[in-house]
């Protein structure tokens, strides 16, 4: 007994187990601190390459000397290597530039696709919401007042004269501040796609009420220049760059509507887990959102202005909505993961 | 299954325990993570906040002294320069659209998972399940951020500079506001709107360095051969008084080398086992004794027996 006891006192066997490990450890710490600084690039392609070997190695070592050493200071040292280096091991991967290609070469589209049922919900309600807002004013123009904010809609009222109306979607404008107006309508109309989007969040209702708002004052504009006979021209001054971003709009509300749906009926999975499983996919979708609010932003600050008759907007709204169909359905389909 | 987890010895117990969990890597190695407490949180949101306004107000002057150069050049006011100045508005309107939206997207995608702000005070991004953290569910938990933060704060400023915001809309916003801002209370894992959309959390970085080895003159002396420490012999009853709790307290001692505490707890320990304190040689005593104790309750750790502290019975 008393000669074991002096070899166990001479060196422990945990502190032995220690030596002959500790310079992995150490060099897997270098190598995570050189990461953690985003110096990844001057580590040498053996050191990455090392990476996951000494990770596992780690977790190994951490779990026997759970169950061998009482050293509280060297679990501590493991402990904190291990979930630091961890993060790294299962970090996120992909650089931006790759996960860019991967988005646009099908993640987006298949995204997409995969919110149809919320997609069909938000058409429906969109369309409810601009007929509620046409027939309301039909019914009672005073009903234009209260769904439009005043200083949106300057002459463009109930009442208003063809000259005035006419004006309004022809010529008009000078070329300037062209760029301003596009950029701040972008800044504005992503602001309110996230809106729709983020609502979702409190069960889709809000959601819902934006998009049937947003709509019936489109509505309510759409009566007003009906009365004038100015129906085709106003829908083509909105198609230009309205399908581009109506379609976004869609999208965002149908995403928003994905993540409230999700929370509320989850189904066999936990609410926590299907309100994550949701966010995540709805949130490819509104990265496409943010992109289709940048084209429309282009179409409607520039291309608006300058194409001053309705078949040549119709034409450029019509082209861009077929490029967007034509996206979102073919895109990325029945492939095994094209941007791998 | 939580249960006999928590009765696992080598679970951390923090000071805070409602914020320790455990979480399960991809290799099935259970690890120990603190949750962010709520004042970290704030203390980097607001950190972010500041530094956000700090990167507008920069561009902004940047814009600015671009603007007055222009003047200058032309020599004609700013009548002449509308192209320039348009330019410089575009600029301006999508790197403040940017900075509010893309700050955290960047940042939150690197290899560190945090914002400066969440770097300053030690926290990170991971993933609740312990498997990737995703580019998707970063950018959902910062689009949520939009409804949680920026967008109160934007309808309450602009509503007070228009004038516009009556009593009621001011009470609704302010509900809004504080709904959201606190919706991080009302839950164990301090997930904020945003978290739990994107199935993340928010934890505490370690950074912990390897410390010597605790008594290395006991280490020593079995490879050298004559060293102090062989002087000292402690008997089976000797070394039965302690546990695991007294072997750690021990272990600090050692670690952090105070003469005053060393000779304290040197003249504990021999009264308990009834030795003679001796003086001027405290640390070697202790290395000695930490070592003989440390070697008895690995061995039986070995055979599966483990002691928690003084007061459990040895088996």
């Amino acid at each position: 007994m008393s000669s074991e006891q002096v070899l166990g006192a001479a060196v422990l066997r945990s502190d032995r187990f220690r030596l002959e490990r500790e310079a992995d450890w150490i060099r897997l710490e270098a190598i995570v601190t050189e990461m953690e600084k985003g110096k990844a690039r001057r580590l040498s392609d053996e050191d990455v390459l090392a990476l996951p070997t000494l990770y596992r190695t780690l977790l190994s070592s951490l779990s026997i000397a759970r169950e061998n050493s009482l050293d509280a200071g060297l679990i501590d040292y493991l402990e904190g290597l291990a979930l630091r280096s961890y993060f790294l091991v299962y970090g996120t991967q992909t650089s931006f530039a790759r996960w860019l290609g991967s988005f646009f070469g099908g993640g987006w589209s298949r995204a997409v696709r995969a919110i149809r049922f919320d997609i069909g919900i938000a058409l429906f309600v969109m369309i409810a919401g601009a007929a509620i807002g046409y027939i309301l004013v039909a019914g009672n123009s005073d009903w234009f007042y209260a769904l439009v904010p005043g200083d949106f809609s300057d002459v463009r009222v109930p009442g208003a004269s063809e000259e005035a109306l006419r004006g309004t979607l022809f010529g008009g404008q000078k070329g300037d501040g062209l760029g301003v107006f596009a950029a701040f309508l972008f800044s504005n109309n992503a602001q309110v796609a996230i809106l729709a989007f983020a609502l979702g969040f409190a069960f889709a209702i809000p959601s819902i009420l934006l998009l049937i708002h947003n709509m019936a004052l489109l509505g309510a504009m759409l009566w007003v220049f009906a009365q004038r006979g100015l129906t085709v021209d106003f829908v083509g001054w909105l198609s230009i760059h309205g399908t581009t971003e109506l379609f976004a709009i869609l999208l965002a509300g149908a995403a928003g509507i994905h993540v409230g749906r999700s929370i509320a009926f989850p189904g066999a999975r936990s609410h926590l887990k299907a309100a994550s499983d949701a966010g995540k996919r709805a949130a490819l979708v509104m990265v496409g959102v943010i992109i289709m609010l940048i084209c429309a932003g282009l179409l409607e600050g520039f291309a608006r202005q300058l194409i001053d008759n309705t078949a040549g907007r119709f034409g450029v709204g019509g082209g861009m909505l077929l490029l967007w169909l034509i996206y979102f359905l073919g895109f990325g389909r029945d492939r095994r993961r094209p941007g791998a | 299954m939580s249960d006999s987890r928590a009765v696992e010895p080598w679970i951390r117990r923090s000071a805070n325990r409602k914020l320790d969990r455990i979480l399960v890597t991809p290799e099935g190695v259970p690890l120990n993570v603190t949750v962010a407490a709520a004042g970290a949180r704030v203390g980097a949101l607001l950190l972010d906040i500041v530094i956000i306004i700090g990167l507008i107000l920069l561009v902004t002057l940047i814009g600015g002294g671009l603007l007055w150069a222009f003047g200058l050049a032309l020599d004609g006011g700013l009548d002449n320069a509308s192209g320039p100045l348009q330019f410089l508005a575009v600029l301006w309107i999508i790197a403040v659209f940017l900075f509010r939206n893309a700050y955290f997207l960047y940042f939150e995608l690197g290899d560190r998972a945090a914002t400066w702000g969440k770097r300053a005070v030690g926290i990170r991004v991971a993933a609740r399940d312990g498997g990737r953290l995703t580019a998707e569910a970063v950018i959902a938990r910062n689009i949520v951020r939009d409804i949680e933060l920026f967008l109160p704060l934007i309808f309450l400023t602009s509503g007070e500079a228009s004038g516009t915001l009556t009593d009621l809309t001011a009470v609704a916003g302010f509900l809004w506001v504080l709904m959201f801002l606190l919706f991080p209370l009302f839950n164990r894992d301090r997930l904020r709107g945003g978290d739990v959309i994107a199935g993340t959390w928010v934890i505490q970085n370690v950074k912990k360095n390897l410390g010597n080895i605790v008594a290395p003159a006991a280490a020593e002396s079995g490879t050298e051969g004559a060293a102090p420490i062989a002087r000292y012999q402690f008997s089976d009853d000797d070394l039965a008084v302690y546990g695991e709790y007294e072997l750690q307290t021990l272990e600090n001692v050692l670690r952090s080398d105070q003469d005053e505490a060393l000779q304290k707890v040197a003249a504990s320990i021999c009264q308990k086992i009834g030795w003679e304190p001796g003086s001027g040689d405290e640390r070697a005593f202790l290395e000695a004794y930490y070592t003989a104790l440390r070697a008895r309750l690995e061995r039986s750790m070995r055979f599966g027996k483990r002691r928690k502290d003084k007061h459990s019975v040895p088996e």
